[in-house]
């Protein structure tokens, strides 16, 4: 492995403690992921050494602390190969990224009779503010189907995609399937109809390496603590020229250029959309998580989570029972495996799992439009990064015999 | 370190008659023209649970539950339909809420009427659960409440 997880795992406080007095096996990556001491020591360091308010102080710790959060910001751009700092907003999270898309360039740009394409495997973070956008607007939603593969369907990509279409809203990499959507095409199709593409970056950018460029977006929306990175600190990136047509989001401090009693100029992009006292301490740490990932090499981290992922799918499907939900190959497939256990509730397995230390989610993973296209109710959820390794999945697999051994009814035998 | 909270015993959360119950459901088929059909659904796991109930002289005469559900879910459906056919409907719910009191106190004692649903009490110490093993009784709830006001089918979300 290109990873030496277990020199890397040092880095990780909280992989030493036990649960239920067993080794944590976390398996939960897809909902956050754990922070390395780097990223702990970078949020301390801010409220220990240069805590203050950023943009307006004329004192060193504003000076300070200013320099760090647009540092990071720079970071970020370079991250995910943006033309410029200026490109790269923060929120609080990927849904509010995508909210900050919906209310600010949806509604001053959309009109009825328009067009947004969706696909079944969104997460509701993708999904909810356009339903939300299109009652208000008069818009028609259409959604891009999967197959039983759980890839999205080439013909459905054709057909939704037209002379109406305005934007095209679409996950990267899904949440519950793993499947890595083939953006880059979606995107020179949507173009073809002028149309934009949004791409919900959750769990892509964490886990591949993602230029924004490359992959032709308009919009791209990610959270840092999918990524080694705090939580309450979300990205979202656009294309200049519609972040300077673009509406203010929120408003009120830092947003403005000239405040009159009745009206107000707006500050320059990335700043007129973010208004009050964004998250500083928080932004300030995600820069050590961007480092990290760097230092690993987003081509290194996409191998590892290969190998975990056909490890992991080798290992389920030798227990009876056992149903995968996703991509069959490794390759086209990001480190998420969905599955269930035939006669258990996922939520009875992830009880049973949890008492032998390992972390999974169970339920609809806040996809129930696409728990109803795999008829399930729920499924349970297996997600990798960068400090798994293969041999916890001894722990899942005993985890899951234990859970069948005991919800299934005994088996009669003889007559 | 948070590891000093106590910690629930697995056993008391799956408990044999639990088990039981979820492996061989009681009053798993639905009734045919029932009085009353109240669904109930649980946003949070999706489980999904459908209550036919028939009534005669103010008790409900018969009882269904369908739907899926995880193992408490549905065990507390099953011990239900045994626990409440052939009770009147005032007793079902001093019953109900004897059930809801149980599942905000796991140290209290359990009133002998309950019966079987003393099995599980120790729902009550997994917070996460305790809406499982409620959808049943509140749906039953909202079927009385439906029967009582002569309406139609109803929807209870926990």
């Amino acid at each position: 492995m290109t990873i030496d997880t277990m020199r890397l795992r040092e880095d990780f406080p909280i992989l030493k403690r036990e649960v239920h007095g067993k080794p944590l096996v976390y398996l939960d990556n897809a909902a956050t992921t754990q922070k390395p001491q780097a990223v702990i020591d970078a949020l301390v360091e801010y409220y220990s050494s240069y805590n203050a308010n950023i943009h307006r102080g004329i004192h060193a710790l504003a000076e300070e602390a200013t320099g760090k959060y647009e540092a990071t910001r720079q970071k970020v751009a370079d991250f995910i190969g943006a033309p410029d700092a200026s490109n790269i907003v923060f929120t609080r999270n990927t849904t509010e990224s995508i909210n900050l898309v919906a209310q600010a360039w949806g509604r001053k740009s959309l009109s009825a009779g328009g067009e947004i394409v969706l696909s079944t495997m969104e997460h509701h973070s993708n999904l909810v503010p356009w339903q939300i956008l299109a009652k208000e607007k008069g818009l028609t939603l259409r959604f891009i189907d999967i197959d039983d593969d759980g890839q999205l369907i080439a013909a459905d990509i054709e057909r939704c995609i037209g002379e109406k279409t305005k934007l095209v809203a679409i996950t990267h990499m899904s949440n519950v399937l793993g499947t890595i959507n083939p953006v880059r095409e979606i995107a020179d199709r949507a173009h073809q109809h002028g149309a934009l593409i949004l791409l919900d970056g959750a769990q892509s950018v964490p886990h591949l390496p993602v230029d924004v460029q490359e992959l032709d977006c308009d919009f791209l929306a990610f959270s840092a603590h999918k990524m080694l990175g705090p939580t309450g600190v979300g990205v979202l990136y656009a294309r200049n020229e519609l972040l300077e047509e673009m509406n203010p989001f929120m408003s009120g401090g830092e947003m403005i250029r000239r405040v009159q009693l009745e009206e107000s100029t707006w500050n320059d992009v990335p700043w007129k959309f973010e208004a009050g006292t964004p998250n500083i301490g928080d932004v300030c740490a995600f820069s050590a998580s961007l480092d990290y990932l760097t230092d690993l090499g987003m081509e290194n981290v996409r191998a590892h989570e290969i190998e975990l992922v056909q490890e992991a799918v080798r290992r389920l499907a030798n227990v009876p029972g056992i149903t995968i939900y996703g991509p069959e190959s490794a390759a086209g497939k990001g480190g998420v495996v969905a599955f269930n256990l035939e006669d258990v509730h996922p939520h009875d397995l992830g009880t049973v799992l949890d008492h032998h230390g390992v972390a999974i989610r169970a339920g609809h993973h806040c996809a129930q439009p696409l728990m109803k296209r795999l008829d399930v109710v729920a499924t349970g959820r297996a997600s990798f990064y960068v400090y798994n390794e293969p041999t916890e999945f001894d722990a899942l697999i005993e985890g899951i015999e234990a859970a069948a051994r005991l919800f299934r009814a005994p088996v009669h035998t003889g007559a | 370190m948070p590891q000093s909270i106590p910690e629930p015993e697995f056993d008391e959360l799956y408990r044999e008659l639990i088990l039981d119950h979820y492996r061989s459901p009681r009053h798993n088929e639905p009734l045919v023209d029932a009085d009353v059909v109240a669904e109930g659904y649980n946003p949070l796991c999706g489980d999904e649970i459908e209550l036919r109930i028939d009534f005669k002289n103010g008790s409900v005469s018969d009882l269904s539950f369908g739907g899926r559900g995880c193992s408490i879910s549905r065990a507390s459906g099953s011990i239900m339909t045994d626990l409440v056919i052939g009770k009147p409907v005032a007793d079902v719910r001093k019953l109900s809420e004897l059930f809801n009191k149980m599942m905000t106190d796991p140290e209290a004692e359990v009133p002998e009427e309950l019966g079987d649903l003393e099995a599980l009490q120790g729902v009550a110490k997994f917070p996460v659960r305790v809406k499982c093993a409620t959808l049943a009784w509140h749906t039953l709830e909202d079927g009385l409440k439906q029967r009582e006001e002569g309406g139609h089918a109803v929807r209870h979300e926990e």
